[in-house]
């Protein structure tokens, strides 16, 4: 079972990776919309990439106002 | 004709097999202009009938297959008008378009969507008028319509429920959520996986396959397998103008329309 930090380290991975961004550029505390410059589809694309990564469904209205990395951790932890 | 090139949509028969592309910016949005040329295809298609062994319906956009309706243009016809004007307006397009998806579903042809991208709302409808869906692993499918306070307009429902479990049509239309490919894939929603960017390819081989078989058996089995729901779908149009005559679908609408969340299709 991961913990909360760890599924926080791989979504920063994951985001650096597919969204080319330098990985130190990228802090828990970050607007991932800002940081990794989302629109509505790449949004969409994230949360994806994130189902696949980590093999749970997330319902995208869980995902309604959360912007920053690490309160996305805690919706995917709540899932694994 | 054999082939077709529109401001929404194009369209080629080779050998035997028709591609249909949707190329309308920004997300392939049903709206008047796509769907008479949606017309067009389907009168092709009649007229070509024992020349097409196979369909292929895909999008040559990024976004995705389609978004669903065009929530905008629906917005800006219905301003200023009553509500009888409205629901009036509203039901002669739902009528145009279930004629279109009717004679889709029923063509002796088989139908491939190639989906890719986002699969929502009307799109999802227009892909599930098709016998088999082959969708990249990137896909995602959605009906959010009750956010907006109304139904699936174009056969959602009824198509739907022809393909998958009802607790699974429940799951998609009360929540409004989206699914991906790989859950679409488990409920029987989708026939085959593709990898990222080759869902026309997979959906070629498939067409290729589909068209090699006798044609009076290949029409039997369409519809011996897929019937189509008829009384489901006028019964479906009847609910959406019910509903689509109230106050509340304007400004759910407006809010759509106006809206520069990084997720607009959310409430």
């Amino acid at each position: 079972m991961r913990t909360v930090e760890q599924t926080l380290e791989e979504i920063l991975n994951l985001a650096a990776e597919h969204f080319r961004v330098p990985r130190g550029q990228l802090s828990p505390d970050d607007d991932f919309f800002k940081a990794l410059r989302l629109d509505s589809l790449q949004a969409l694309e994230l949360l994806t990439r994130l189902e696949q990564h980590f093999g749970v469904e997330l319902p995208d209205y869980e995902f309604q106002g959360v912007t920053d990395f690490r309160t996305l951790a805690d919706r995917i932890q709540a899932r694994l | 004709m054999r082939e077709f090139r529109g401001q929404s949509l194009s369209w080629q028969l080779t050998d035997g097999v028709c591609e249909l592309a949707l190329h309308r910016e920004p997300a392939n949005e049903i709206g008047t202009a796509l769907l008479a040329e949606l017309e067009q295809f389907v009168a092709a298609l009649d007229a070509l009938q024992n020349d097409v062994r196979a369909v292929i319906l895909y999008s040559r956009l990024r976004s995705g297959f389609s978004a669903g309706a065009d929530l905008r243009e629906l917005y800006r016809r219905m301003r200023g008008l009553t509500a009888e004007q409205r629901v009036a307006g509203v039901r002669q397009f739902l009528e145009r378009i279930h004629a279109v998806l009717n004679r889709l579903d029923a063509a002796p042809a088989t139908t491939i969507a190639a989906v890719h991208g986002v699969c929502f709302g009307g799109g999802l409808e227009l892909a599930l008028a098709c016998d088999v869906m082959v969708a990249d692993k990137m896909a995602r499918f959605c009906f959010p319509e009750l956010r907006l306070g109304i139904l699936p307009g174009f056969g959602g429902i009824p198509r739907l429920k022809r393909d998958v479990g009802n607790a699974v049509v429940r799951d998609l239309l009360l929540t409004g959520r989206s699914i991906n490919a790989q859950r679409a894939h488990a409920v029987g929603l989708v026939a085959q996986l593709a990898a990222e960017g080759q869902a026309l390819a997979v959906a070629r081989a498939t067409a290729q396959q589909a068209a090699k078989f006798d044609s009076a058996a290949r029409s039997r089995a369409k519809q011996f397998s897929k019937p189509i729901p008829y009384e489901e779908l006028q019964r479906e149009i009847a609910i959406f103008c019910e509903l689509f005559a109230r106050p509340a679908v304007e400004e759910g609408l407006r809010k759509f329309v106006e809206s520069s969340a990084p997720l607009p299709y959310l409430p």
